[in-house]
């Protein structure tokens, strides 16, 4: 799996965190310590985007043992 | 050959036929067209089955007729299962059926599908309101398709190009042939076996009409609405709509389509993240100038206030004139100098605040040029935005005929949708 939290869930927060900055009277060091979050954050999600592998698995199933499964590595 | 001394009454030469052509005799299907359908008060039916060659004599019983899907109409060509019996009373032979399919129902035929398909219903399995929404930013999705087939690799090809951030877990199920039910059925059921899955997606990668009919299966279409997380089916047949398709969450054409729908687009992401950018950039210095500005209106109301309050405490001076005595002048010219000192520093500690602000704006300000969406416009991006100026993502926001404004890297251009 991914690392959390998922690109979606860096998104959603990041759009709140412009919704906050949009809103009047926030005092000036909530902004700027918002503003400094999302400018991390937004480095983050960038680089993830760029960065990133899929990853393929094979779902085997053990049939001596009903209900376990493994995962194999699967070259695509 | 028996001497005539030894010879056998009738009913023991039909009781040995019985139990002769009774005994381990398996269930056998058999195929032939039904002719003389007899149909009597009791319930049970008589009639026979024949081919070019020969004809047998079938009973259905009344306990079985009643549990048939279909019965039996004359001169179509059915499977029948049954075992051969003899009527001892005129050595008669007998198929007894068992069970009973029309042939033209057989490989997922319309008839068959269209039986399935009201069964389905009735049972709510196809309600558009019962199917599933997309995870939008699904980790870790399932692929149910041959291990051997193209669906995968045309699921990792389109997941490398469109959302490579993906955890693909293949689970290998034939998809047509007498197992594909089986291992489809069993492959839907180690779904929720696994952690963490987003969807799920089940096809294969093409094929001719005929293997279609491990999709229109029941026990397949109930194990794809009973699936833990949504299913997207990509069975890869243009024309032919299957059962799975009407009972999964969503219907692709084929495995890639599939992917297509399943799957973010990092460029729509790379968009969405600079609009952010913009966003996060526009509303702080919107914030530091309102801020700026407060600044410099409470400056001038402390200094207005402070002058204000000096000009008064002179004209009382002023009115106390000198009758007072030399004592009461120091008292009062103390206050007066304290309040121009006050004054005087006021100015350059306001000034110093608002220099520190700009500073921090300037820093802000170089950050932000480091992330503005100009820089991805410059890669070949535009940004259409709306009349409102909203930012327009996808086809349904261009309403034909509409006005827009296309931001691309030096500037705007006034645009319009053409009509369809």
């Amino acid at each position: 799996m991914t690392d959390a939290p998922n690109l979606g869930d860096e998104l959603t927060r990041l759009e709140e965190i412009v919704r906050q900055l949009e809103a009047e009277d926030l005092p000036i060091e909530k902004a700027l310590e918002l503003f400094e979050e999302g400018v991390r954050r937004l480095r983050e999600a960038k680089s993830r985007l760029a960065a990133a592998e899929t990853k393929v698995q094979q779902v085997l199933r053990d049939n001596s043992t009903d209900g376990t499964v493994r995962l194999e590595p699967l070259d695509g | 050959m028996s001497g005539v001394d030894e010879a056998w009454p009738v009913s023991r030469l039909a009781k040995a036929l019985k139990q002769r052509v009774e005994s381990d005799w398996d269930a056998t299907w058999v195929r032939g067209e039904v002719v003389g359908l007899k149909r009597y008060p009791s319930g049970h039916l008589y009639f026979g089955l024949r081919d070019q060659l020969a004809k047998v004599d079938c009973t259905i019983w009344r306990s079985v007729a009643a549990k048939l899907r279909s019965a039996p109409e004359e001169g179509t060509e059915v499977f029948a299962l049954g075992k051969p019996a003899v009527w001892e009373e005129r050595t008669a032979l007998r198929f007894n059926i068992v069970q009973l399919i029309p042939t033209a129902e057989i490989g997922g035929t319309a008839q068959q599908v269209e039986q399935t398909r009201k069964r389905l219903a009735a049972d709510g399995l196809l309600d558009p309101a019962r199917k599933r929404k997309l995870p939008e930013w699904p980790n870790r999705i399932v692929v149910i398709t041959s291990i051997a087939g193209a669906a995968v690799r045309d699921v990792i090809s389109v997941a490398r190009r469109r959302w490579p951030a993906i955890e693909i877990l293949v689970i290998g199920a034939t998809v047509q042939g007498e197992a594909a039910v089986a291992q489809l059925n069993a492959a839907l059921a180690t779904v929720a076996l696994l952690d963490g899955v987003d969807l799920c997606i089940i096809g294969r990668g093409g094929g001719g009409k005929e293997d279609l009919a491990a999709f229109n299966d029941e026990s397949v279409c109930r194990a794809i609405a009973a699936c833990p997380v949504p299913v997207v089916s990509a069975v890869g047949h243009e024309v032919d709509v299957t059962l799975a398709d009407l009972v999964a969450d969503l219907r692709a054409a084929t495995p890639s389509q599939a992917a297509e729908f399943a799957l973010p687009d990092r460029d729509e992401a790379a968009h969405r993240l600079a609009s952010i950018d913009a966003a996060m950039a526009k509303a702080m210095v919107g914030l530091i100038g309102r801020r700026r500005e407060r600044d410099e209106r409470t400056r001038d109301r402390l200094a207005a206030a402070l002058t204000r309050q000096l000009h008064s405490s002179e004209r009382r001076l002023m009115s106390a004139g000198a009758a007072l005595p030399a004592a009461l002048e120091r008292h009062v010219r103390r206050p007066r100098e304290r309040l121009a000192d006050l004054q005087g520093r006021l100015g350059p500690a306001m000034s110093r605040r608002i220099d520190r602000l700009d500073s921090r704006i300037e820093r802000l300000g170089a950050t932000l040029h480091s992330l503005s969406p100009l820089a991805v416009l410059g890669r070949g991006y535009s940004m259409a935005r709306s009349a409102d100026g909203s930012i327009m993502r996808r086809v349904a926001d261009f309403k034909p005929e509409s006005r827009f404004t296309l931001r691309v890297m030096d500037g705007e251009i006034r645009a319009r949708r053409l009509p369809e």
